[in-house]
C-alpha cells in the first residue's frame, strides 16, 4: 500500500496559525477576530505583523460573529476564530441570520473540535458541530486531517467567496500530507487504492484510517482510503466511484454519528448506489475528561475501531 | 436637499404605504413602523450622505442597519421612495417570490438591504463591523443603526455596546426607538429596561436624547447633533422617544398594533387621517 511518513507530530490548530501568518503577508483584505483565545488559536504572528487587522472581541462570541459579518461590508475577509463549541452551538442563530442567510464572506475557524482536546471534558468537546454547520444553506464545511492540510485549507478558503466552517483540533497528530499539496475545496483525496472496502475518513481519523489499512493489508484485505476534508460540498463522485469498486464502506470521523460525515455519505449512497456502511463515530453521547488517546479508545475512534468496522462491513457485502 | 414640508409630505405618504402594505397581506408590523417613520424619512432624505445606486460594500457613503427588522414596512417604503427599487414593488410585500420578505434580507437581492434582520439583537454587532471596515478603508463616512427598545433585552446588544465603547468605534450612531412597548405589553412590565441612556453612558457611549421622535424637526436636529459628536473617541447613542402607531389615532398609546394589520374599515379610517401626498403606489 502507499506509504505515508509522519513528518513530525503537530497540532492542526498550528496549521491554522501558520496559514493565517501567510494570509497576513499576502492578502491585505484578510482580518482576524478572536474571542479571548489568541494563544489557543495560534494567531500571535498574524497579530504581531498586522495589529490593525486584528479584532479582540473578548468573551463575547455572538458579538464576534456579528462584527465579522459587518466587516465583509467594505470588502474585508474576516476569519473569526474560537473553540468549536463556542464557534457553532453557542452562536448558531448569529451565524444563521447575520452570516449564512445574509450571504456574508465570513470564515468561521474552530479549534478544539471533537473529543481530542482531552481533559477539559464535555463542556468543551463539541461532537455536533459538523451537523449544525452543514445544515446551513450555503455553508461550506471543512475538516482537514493534519498540520499541512489545515494550513493549506486556511489559505484556500480566503480565495473562496462565501461562508466557510473550518474545523480543527488541539492534539499533536501525525503530519503526513505533502507540504506543497494544493487544497481544493470539495475535492476528495485518494490516499490508497484498494479493492475490498472503502474507508472514508475526515480530520484526525484520516491517519487512523491509514494505520487500519496497513493492518488490514497484513490480513489480506485491500482497503481503499479516501481523505474527505470537505464534508460540504461532498465529493459524491469520488465516493460513488470507490464503492462501485469495493462494494462496502466505513466512514470515520471525530463527531456524533448523527449529523456527521457518515450520514452525508449514507445519503449519497442511498440515493445513487445503496451500499453496506458502518459508522466510526461517537454514538449520540457527550464526551468526558481524559487524555486524547484514552478518549479515542473509549469512544471507538481509533485505528482499531476502524479495523473492527471494516471486518463487520465485509460480512455484509 | 428637500425642505421640511416636502419631508413631511413624504412622512404621510410613507405612513399610507405602511398601512396599505400590511392591510393587503393581513400581516406585518405597523405599530413600530409608524413610530419610526419620521426617523427613517429624515435619515435617508436629509441626514445620510448617500451615493446613487446600491452596492453592498457601500464605500464612500453612509450606511444604515435596521436591527429591529420587523419594522420592514417603513424600511421598504423609505428605500423605494429614495429610489433603491421601484415603488410598485411595495405591492409584493410578504407575497411568494417577492424580494420584500416579511423581515429584510439580502438573500433576494433587494437593493438597500445589507444584512438580514428579524431575529433580534444582532444589528449592532453588524453595524460595528461595518464601522470598523470603514476605518480600515480610510472611509470617513458614518454608520447608523436602529434598534427597538425591547430588543435591548437580547444579551448580544450588551456585548456590542461594551465592544464599541472599549474600542472607540466613534463612527457609529446607534438609535434606540424608545417607544416603551413590546409584543406582550409595556417594556416596564415585560422586562424593565431602566434608564436606557444612563446604561449606554456608563458603558462609555456619548448619549443624546430626541424627546419627540415623531417631530421631524427634532429628529433632524438630533441626528445632526449626533453627527457632530462622531470622531471624538466614543460611539454615539440616540435615545429617541416615539409613539408606536404614530399618525393613526386608534393605533397609538397601545402595544396592540405591534404585529397586527388593520381591517378594511380601520384602513379607511387610518388613510383618512393621512391623505395622499406624493401618490400611492
Amino acid at each position: 500500500m502507499t506509504k505515508y511518513t509522519d513528518q513530525g507530530k503537530q497540532d492542526t490548530r498550528s496549521g491554522y496559525g501558520a496559514g493565517m501568518t501567510e494570509l497576513g503577508r499576502t492578502n491585505p483584505n484578510v482580518v482576524a477576530l478572536c474571542a479571548d483565545l489568541v494563544g489557543s488559536l495560534k494567531i500571535e504572528t498574524f497579530i504581531k505583523e498586522s495589529p490593525e487587522r486584528f479584532f479582540q472581541t473578548g468573551i463575547a462570541e455572538a458579538n464576534m460573529m456579528g462584527i465579522a459579518a459587518g466587516l465583509t461590508i467594505g470588502g474585508k475577509i474576516p476569519f473569526a476564530s474560537t473553540f468549536a463549541n463556542f464557534a457553532t452551538g453557542r452562536v448558531y442563530d448569529q451565524i444563521r441570520q447575520s452570516i449564512a442567510y445574509s450571504d456574508k464572506n465570513v470564515k468561521i475557524c474552530a479549534s478544539h473540535a471533537g473529543l481530542t482536546l482531552g481533559e477539559d471534558g464535555a463542556t468543551h468537546q463539541i461532537l455536533e458541530d459538523i451537523g449544525l454547520m452543514k445544515m446551513l444553506p450555503g455553508m461550506t464545511v471543512i475538516n482537514p486531517c493534519d498540520f499541512n492540510q489545515t494550513k493549506a485549507a486556511t489559505i484556500a478558503i480566503a480565495e473562496h467567496h462565501g461562508p466557510v466552517y473550518l474545523r480543527f483540533g488541539r492534539p499533536k497528530v501525525a503530519n503526513f500530507t505533502p507540504v506543497d499539496q494544493k487544497f481544493e475545496i470539495g475535492k476528495a483525496l485518494m490516499l490508497n487504492e484498494g479493492t475490498d472496502v472503502t474507508i472514508i475518513a475526515t480530520g484526525h481519523l484520516v491517519w487512523q484510517a491509514l494505520l487500519a489499512a496497513e493492518s488490514l493489508e497484513n490480513q489480506g484485505i485491500s482497503a481503499e482510503v479516501i481523505n474527505i476534508h470537505t464534508i460540504k460540498p461532498l465529493d459524491d463522485k469520488a465516493i460513488l466511484d470507490s464503492v462501485k469498486k469495493t462494494g462496502c464502506v466505513v466512514t470515520a470521523e471525530e463527531h456524533n454519528y448523527l449529523g456527521g460525515l457518515g450520514e452525508s455519505v449514507a445519503r449519497v449512497l442511498a440515493t445513487h448506489h445503496p451500499t453496506p456502511q458502518e459508522f466510526v463515530a461517537t454514538q449520540d453521547t457527550f464526551g468526558e475528561s481524559g487524555t486524547p488517546e484514552q478518549l479515542m479508545e473509549k469512544y471507538g475512534l481509533n485505528n482499531k475501531a476502524i479495523e473492527a468496522a471494516v471486518l463487520k462491513v465485509l460480512k455484509r457485502k | 436637499m428637500p425642505n421640511t414640508q416636502e419631508l413631511q409630505d413624504l412622512v404621510v405618504q410613507v405612513r399610507r404605504d405602511i398601512l396599505r402594505m400590511v392591510h393587503k397581506v393581513n400581516s406585518g408590523h405597523p405599530g413600530g413602523s409608524l413610530g419610526c417613520t419620521e426617523f427613517l424619512v429624515a435619515l435617508y432624505n436629509e441626514v445620510m450622505d448617500l451615493k446613487d445606486g446600491f452596492d453592498m460594500d457601500g464605500i464612500g457613503e453612509d450606511l444604515f442597519f435596521l436591527s429591529n427588522g420587523h419594522i420592514s414596512p417603513v424600511f421598504y417604503s423609505v428605500l423605494a421612495r429614495r429610489g433603491y427599487f421601484p415603488i410598485e414593488e411595495l405591492n409584493t410585500f410578504r407575497l411568494i417570490d417577492s424580494r420584500l420578505q416579511g423581515h429584510p434580507t439580502t438573500h433576494e437581492g433587494l437593493p438597500g438591504v445589507r444584512v438580514a434582520s428579524g431575529s433580534l439583537g444582532q444589528g449592532m454587532s453588524v453595524a460595528i463591523g461595518a464601522a470598523l471596515a470603514k476605518k480600515l478603508n480610510g472611509d470617513n463616512h458614518l454608520v447608523f443603526s436602529l434598534h427597538g427598545d425591547g430588543e435591548l433585552q437580547e444579551g448580544q446588544n450588551w456585548e456590542a455596546i461594551m465592544y464599541a465603547a472599549g474600542n472607540k468605534v466613534d463612527n457609529l450612531i446607534a438609535t434606540v426607538d424608545r417607544n416603551g412597548q413590546q409584543i406582550d405589553g409595556a417594556t416596564k412590565d415585560v422586562l424593565p429596561l431602566g434608564d436606557v441612556g444612563e446604561k449606554f453612558k456608563v458603558f462609555g457611549w456619548d448619549v443624546l436624547e430626541i424627546e419627540n421622535g415623531n417631530d421631524l424637526e427634532q429628529v433632524i436636529a438630533g441626528l445632526n447633533e449626533a453627527k457632530s459628536r462622531t470622531g471624538k473617541g466614543k460611539p454615539v447613542c440616540i435615545v429617541m422617544k416615539t409613539e408606536m402607531g404614530n399618525g393613526v389615532d386608534f393605533m397609538m398609546h397601545t402595544h396592540a398594533w405591534h404585529g397586527k394589520a388593520p381591517s378594511d374599515e380601520q384602513l379607511a379610517t387610518a388613510l383618512e387621517q393621512n391623505p395622499e401626498t406624493l401618490g400611492d403606489y
